[in-house]
């Protein structure tokens, strides 16, 4: 019985206290012809040591070597300190902190959370995170609608330099909800927005314009302009960011003449594993204007009968189990301990090694990309500033090229092809400060290989 | 026991209608509504300008336990909101009837205030909503 | 205990954890001036030792299931095995890239495909989606394919989703969201459904009901068939709120009650962890009707290959609900969880937290409280009120919470459901001993002796906790959201 501490002189007294015979009597409102299916799908139970023999199995047979992969999930170095503490049982095993008297330590590590992505987002508020950067995306759009009483369209630009996944989840989320998601197309050679591209809608309803800064291939795109344009237009501005890279690059609070109303985005660049893709959490700051149209939990300081400082969940009556059918959002969790990690990532990295982790990334995919265009049949495909993805235009379909040197133990980067078929060819590289020269030889040797054989 | 002055009309949904001299309405929240709810932290005044229907939500009083809709008592169009309730929306909690005005409305047909209950209909209400 | 400074407050110009960043700058001068920040974040500055031993600190600060007894009603806050985290965090799974072709995770995915298995058999649903990335999106997605349904049938003029007063906040808020209407039904006096106004409410405007079984109130809704024929036969389809699935958990099985989609919160049943409020996972379990419009990617098997399903497999999809593939973290934590209980264990889950909870419940009803409804069986959780309480003496609910955690008990969950007053939704859990329940109701009798004795003293509990009770009004009025700098 794993986990299970009773006795059977337990059970014996507890069942007397109770006034019934067994256990199963206890069970005897549920209707007979639905109680005790058995299960016999359901294989039996092994202690620990069973099944860490699975686990360990498992776990070294996924094969992993040099990693080129970004679009989305980033591999960086995460201090051992972090998960460390992050997995201490008081973090780990603690409920959402509606006892504010004894979730102290969750409750104010929240807060610093929010003043520092606050402080890298230059955003007046930041809320205790979301589900991860797709979902937060969709919830700044149901946001922006609620929070642009001007508006009366729920008409959203999203320009196709958007993560594609992060479009469909938000088609998904916001779908049954009358708002109109439509396309604004890039540049084709740039791989970014033309801010002419906008014209069509000048004086026209828009309740905002998302811009995701770097965007899908890894270009940047000119926020500056792209916001003032929006604004002008009575739009709310949706940034969605990648974290580490606003270390260097201007933050959604400076864009343009009045910032970005909303800035979101993937948290898991700061210090959580990729994991197969979760779990990560979603940020997501906005003006303080907005703060009560904002989804998710919100910590305050406060003070309590002794006069000393406190902190609480705040704003609650906004929330799905007060508000009920009238909620901001359905939402109930944050992601609690992706938040307690990312905080201490911050926490140790400052301002000071945030930057060095961001610059490491840009010059690793400038010498990365240099390297790999002077191999035959490899051109950059966007020209134009970046951050730490690039965009490469491969002389044959890029699909099963990186199928191919995945079995070699290099993950190449993303086949763009798998969401526009005009840019099968193209491969979407990344290299974090992870990335080492050695692994860089490796890449360029496979490619070269590779692409010397006829296509 | 709440207050419940007889100068003003009431709506089931605990909102108050004083009628003014010039032919429209003042609307806040009766002194019960706003004890059951506590200390209010927000006020979302309405849009002024808006045509309303009666039974239309169009404010917002939230506490820390509790966000309530305040709902339009009769139908008509918003004419004014209390500017005020937004740097001090405990108005709402210490002068429910004066300071604590909520909005001002142009009645669309002034025999609309007959659908709503005096004093003594609106006392018994709560004093069964008490009860139950 | 002592204050905690912000960590803000602990920093010096200069400084950080030098160990954790390159030991150089990088040249950044090719990225031009207008896409540069010109001024620093605002960041802590502090050592790696500062930054250990602030967050140790605070983490002292909280209760825990691995420190306190945790009865939090409808939270279902059991031991978290240390396995599930240690396992799901080796090495070879920790950095597995989401985009990394299937030929490199297959270890991982037949972990991932074992647990669709496991858990479609334990709850009677035909198949198991993993995306959700939390319950109220397993039951966002749950409705959205509700809403497919009956939209790929032209069946339009469903605009309504049945509710009972008694259900989670979040089960009226996910219907908006998925674009319906809102029909709240009661429930009886011996707290099943109303028969009565269900049968009223339900009719060609009927998308479907969401239903939590056993209900908020911690009884097994008794006539969950009848139920289901009179939706059924309303041409309606019935969502289950797997909040409470630990009750019944190998006891009896909502694909057999007739539920047509289902959502299960593994944080809860399968004991991953709450880690301060997320991350959760809310897997799906879809029955026949519902099979085309399940969200992608699943987990697909051919042969003794696994693969990622998606829109060319299932292209009806309500869609993605996440980036990548849901919690992945999560759902090994649920898996080593699943194959360590087995069927056995499983089976024993329910048994013993619907053991543990009637216990409670009868001490405490043996000692003077209020149980709700004592003429029913508790499932794994029931309600206390201190309505009596209260109006005796002058303590509320939220009062003998607080005094609990002096105790040193997480207080149960209090004012929920809506509609019992004063209440307290108690659930012991299954991994508790005898002797911690004990303690529980000798701690009930002790506050309610103090409140017959010195009623304020109670009223002004906690005492010794890091804080005392707080200012929340403060709190929602006079926004303090983030460090503004030294000055405050």
């Amino acid at each position: 019985m794993p986990f299970i501490p009773h006795t059977d002189e337990d059970i014996r007294q507890m069942l007397a206290g109770i006034g019934v015979d067994s256990i199963n009597a206890l069970f005897d409102e549920i209707p007979a012809d639905l109680r005790d299916p058995g299960l016999p799908g359901i294989p039996a139970g092994v202690t620990e040591m069973e099944i860490s023999r699975v686990m360990n199995a498992r776990a070294t047979g996924d094969i992993l070597g040099p990693c080129f992969l970004g679009a989305g999930a980033y591999r960086h170095h995460v201090p051992a300190a972090v998960w460390e503490i992050a997995t201490r049982g008081e973090y780990y095993s603690a409920y959402t902190p509606y006892q504010a008297e004894a979730s102290q330590g969750t409750l104010q590590l929240i807060y610093e959370y929010q003043s520092m992505m606050a402080g890298l987002m230059s955003m007046d508020v930041s809320n205790a995170s979301l589900y991860d950067g797709a979902s937060a995306l969709a919830e700044s759009v149901l946001m922006a609608v609620r929070a642009n009483r001007k508006s009366k369209s729920g008409r959203i630009l999203v320009p196709d330099t958007v993560n594609p996944l992060y479009r469909d989840v938000t088609r998904t989320i916001v779908g049954n909800q009358g708002i109109e998601l439509e396309t604004v197309t890039s540049n084709a050679s740039t791989g970014a927005l033309d801010v002419a591209t906008l014209k069509q809608w000048d004086g026209e309803d828009v309740a905002a314009l998302v811009i995701q800064q770097p965007n899908w291939f890894g270009r940047l795109e000119e926020a500056q302009a792209l916001t003032d344009w929006a604004q002008r237009n009575g739009a709310l501005v949706i940034a969605v960011v990648n974290p580490t890279a606003m270390a260097v690059l201007t933050p959604p609070g400076e864009w343009g003449a009045n910032g970005a109303d909303i800035a979101c985005g993937e948290g898991q660049p700061l210090g959580i594993p990729l994991s197969s893709g979760g779990p990560y959490f979603g940020f997501m700051c906005c003006r303080r204007a907005f703060v009560r149209q904002m989804p998710g939990r919100i910590v305050g300081r406060t003070v309590d009968l002794e006069g000393r400082t406190g902190y609480t969940l705040t704003l609650q009556a906004r929330e799905q189990h007060i508000r009920r059918s009238k909620a901001t959002s359905n939402i109930c969790t944050n992601q609690g301990l992706m938040v307690t990690a990312a905080t201490m990532y911050l926490a140790l990295l400052g301002a000071e090694g945030l930057e060095r982790v961001a610059g490491h990334c840009h010059a690793n995919t400038r010498q990365l990309t240099e390297r790999l265009t002077d191999l035959k049949g490899v051109s950059l495909r966007f020209e134009g500033p970046y951050f730490h993805e690039r965009v490469l235009e491969l002389d044959r379909p890029t699909e099963p090229l990186c199928q191919q040197l995945a079995s070699q133990g290099v993950l190449a980067g993303y086949p763009l092809g798998r969401h526009d078929k005009r840019l099968s060819n193209a491969l979407l590289v990344c290299a974090t400060e992870t990335v080492t020269e050695a692994d860089m030889d490796r890449f360029e040797e496979a490619l070269g290989h590779a692409l010397a054989r006829a296509a | 026991m709440s207050n419940v002055p007889s100068d003003v009309k009431y709506a089931s949904t605990h909102e108050w209608v004083r009628e003014e001299d010039d032919g429209t309405v003042t609307v806040g929240i009766s002194d019960h509504a706003q004890e059951s709810l506590g200390d209010l932290v927000f006020v979302e005044t309405p849009e002024i300008g808006r045509t309303v229907e009666a039974g239309e939500a169009v404010a917002v009083v939230e506490s820390v336990k509790a966000a309530s809709d305040v709902y339009a008592p009769v139908p008509g169009a918003i004419i004014d909101a209390n500017s005020q309730l937004q740097d001090a929306p405990e108005l709402v909690n210490t002068d429910p009837y004066g300071e604590g005005w909520i909005m001002r409305i142009r009645l669309d047909d002034p025999h609309a205030l007959d659908e709503l209950m005096d004093a003594d209909d609106y006392e018994h209400l709560i004093t069964e909503e008490d009860d139950g | 205990m002592s204050q905690e400074a912000l960590i803000f407050d602990l920093g010096r110009t200069g400084r950080y954890a030098r160990a954790q960043a390159p030991a150089e700058r990088a040249d950044l001068a090719d990225i031009p001036a207008q896409f540069r920040r010109r001024q620093r974040a605002v960041m802590p500055e502090v050592s790696e030792l500062q930054v250990v031993r602030h967050y140790t600190r605070l983490s002292q600060k909280n209760f825990s299931i691995d420190t306190n007894f945790y009865p939090l009603g409808s939270c279902t806050m059991k031991y978290n095995p240390r396995a599930c985290n240690s396992l799901a965090m080796l090495p070879g799974l920790l950095d597995r890239h989401p985009h990394a072709p299937d030929s490199t995770g297959q270890g991982f995915m037949a972990c991932m495909w074992e647990l669709q298995e496991m858990l479609a058999e334990v709850t009677g649903m035909e198949s198991v989606s993993l995306a959700p990335m939390a319950g109220a999106q397993g039951e966002f997605a749950g409705v959205a394919m509700i809403r497919a349904y009956h939209d790929a049938r032209g069946d339009d003029a469903r605009t309504e989703i049945i509710v009972p007063d008694a259900a989670h906040g979040t089960n009226p808020a996910t219907a908006v969201m998925c674009g319906y209407q809102v029909r709240e039904i009661p429930t009886d006096a011996e707290g099943d459904v109303d028969m009565q106004a269900l049968r009223e409410a339900v009719g060609p405007q009927t998308a479907g009901i969401m239903l939590t079984n056993p209900s908020t109130i911690g009884v097994f809704e008794r006539r969950i068939q009848e139920i289901a024929t009179v939706v059924h036969e309303a041409g309606g389809l019935l969502y289950y709120d797997g909040a409470n699935l630990n009750a019944i958990l190998g006891k009896a099985r909502p694909g057999d009650m007739g539920f047509d989609v289902i959502h299960i919160n593994l944080h809860k049943t399968f004991s991953t962890p709450h880690g301060g409020g997320g991350p959760g996972a809310g897997a799906l379990g879809v029955g026949e009707r519902l099979l085309a419009y399940m969200p992608i990617p699943q987990v697909g098997k051919t042969g003794e290959r696994f693969h990622w399903r998606t829109d060319k497999e299932i292209p009806e999809t309500i869609g993605r609900l996440s980036a990548f593939g849901g919690n992945a973290g999560v759902l090994l934590r649920a898996y080593v969880y699943a194959r360590m209980l087995g069927r056995d264990g499983m089976i024993r889950v329910a048994e013993f937290a619907t053991l543990n909870a009637n216990y409670l419940m009868s001490r405490l009803r043996d000692e003077g409280f209020q149980v709700w409804l004592p003429q029913r069986r508790a499932s794994h959780e029931f309600i206390v009120s201190l309505k009596p309480e209260a109006k005796e003496l002058g303590v509320t609910a939220g009062d003998f919470a607080k005094r609990l955690l002096d105790y040193g008990y997480h207080a149960p969950t209090a004012y929920f459901p809506l509609l019992v007053p004063e209440c307290l939704l108690i659930e012991p859990t299954e991994t508790e001993t005898r002797d911690d329940l004990d303690g529980f109701v000798q701690a009930m009798v002790a506050i309610r002796d103090e409140a017959r004795q010195d009623r304020d003293f109670v009223k002004g509990a906690p005492y010794n906790m890091p804080v005392r009770r707080l200012d929340e009004v403060k709190a929602a009025k006079e926004l303090d959201l983030k460090w503004q700098g030294e000055a405050d």
